[in-house]
C-alpha cells in the first residue's frame, strides 16, 4: 500500500490512514500540516479495491474498530479519531 | 471515476436536501457550514462512487447490504445525538452544541467492528399470534404492522431495505 509522504520536522514514525470524504480526517491532516511535522498518509478510500481489504487489516491492528482518521506514531502510540490536544502534546 | 466530477451546484443540492430533512424531522445540521458542504460533497462523491450515499467518515466497500447501516443518515446518528450530542460526521448536532452550550466533541465509533458485523441482521423471531408482523426502521424507530416494510419510511424517508423485523 503506497502512501504519500509529506516533508518537515522529524517527530518519528508518523503514519496517518485517513478517508477522502472524512470531515475529520481533514482537520486531522491540516493539524499535522500545521505542525510543520514530516508524516506520511493514504486515503484508504481511494485504493485500488484489491488493496482496500489488507488496507483496512492494517488499520485494525492498531485500531479494532477500524475506523478513519488513525493516527500512528512510531507503531506503537495510536490516536484515533481527531484529537486535537493530544496530537498536538504528542508532537509538540 | 474521479471525484472532481462532482459539481458545486450538485453539493448546494445536496446541502439543500439535508436541511430540509433536518428541518422536518427535528433535526439540526451542524452551525459550520463549511464543514457541512464538505460532508455533503462526500455524501455525494460516496453516492456516485457506491451507488449508495454512505456516511463519509466511514469506509464503505460497495456492496449495499454490507454497508446499510452507514448509509446516511446512519443507524447509529441518533444514539450519538444522544449520547455525545454529534453523529459520528458531525453532520447532525444536539440543540446544545448547536448553540454553543455543549462542546462539540469527538465521537468514538459505535458501529460494530467487521468481525462483529458479520453475525449482525439477525431479525427478531417474530411474537405467534400477531396477525401481521412488526416492522422497525432502524433510522428512525417507526413501527408498522404489515406484511411487508414500506418503500420508504414515512418519517424519515429511509428507504424498504433500513427495516428490521421487530415482532
Ligand atoms: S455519522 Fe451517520 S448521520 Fe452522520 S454523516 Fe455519517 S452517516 Fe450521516
Amino acid at each position: 500500500m503506497q502512501m504519500v509522504r509529506v516533508s518537515g520536522r522529524h517527530r518519528g514514525d508518523i503514519r496517518l490512514y485517513a478517508l477522502s470524504t472524512c470531515g475529520w480526517c481533514a482537520k486531522t491532516k491540516e493539524l499535522l500540516n500545521t505542525l510543520g511535522v514530516e508524516y506520511s498518509y493514504v486515503f484508504v478510500d481511494l485504493l485500488p479495491q484489491e488493496e482496500l481489504e489488507g488496507a483496512l487489516s492494517e488499520v485494525e491492528k492498531y485500531n479494532p474498530a477500524g475506523s478513519f482518521p488513525t493516527l500512528v506514531i512510531d507503531g506503537s502510540r495510536v490516536i484515533v479519531g481527531f484529537r486535537e490536544a493530544e496530537i498536538r502534546e504528542v508532537l509538540k | 471515476m474521479s471525484d472532481d466530477e462532482i459539481s458545486g451546484a450538485l453539493v448546494e443540492e445536496r446541502v439543500k436536501a439535508l436541511r430540509r430533512d433536518a428541518e422536518a424531522g427535528g433535526y439540526i445540521l451542524n452551525p459550520d457550514e463549511d464543514f457541512v458542504r464538505k460532508l455533503a460533497r462526500g455524501i455525494c462523491i460516496n453516492e456516485k462512487r457506491y451507488g449508495y450515499p454512505s456516511c463519509p467518515c466511514r469506509l464503505a466497500f460497495g456492496r449495499r447490504e454490507e454497508d446499510r447501516d452507514i448509509i446516511c443518515p446512519c443507524d447509529y446518528r441518533d444514539p450519538d445525538l444522544e449520547e455525545f450530542g454529534a453523529c459520528y460526521c458531525a453532520l447532525y448536532v444536539s440543540p446544545a452544541v448547536a448553540q454553543g452550550k455543549a462542546p462539540l466533541v469527538p465521537v468514538p465509533e459505535r458501529r460494530p467492528p467487521r468481525s462483529a458485523r458479520k453475525s449482525m441482521g439477525a431479525q427478531a423471531g417474530g411474537v405467534k399470534g400477531l396477525p401481521l408482523p412488526v416492522w422497525r426502521c432502524r433510522v428512525c424507530g417507526y413501527l408498522c404492522a404489515r406484511e411487508t416494510p414500506p418503500l420508504v419510511c414515512p418519517v424519515c424517508k429511509a428507504s424498504k431495505d433500513r427495516f428490521e423485523r421487530f415482532m
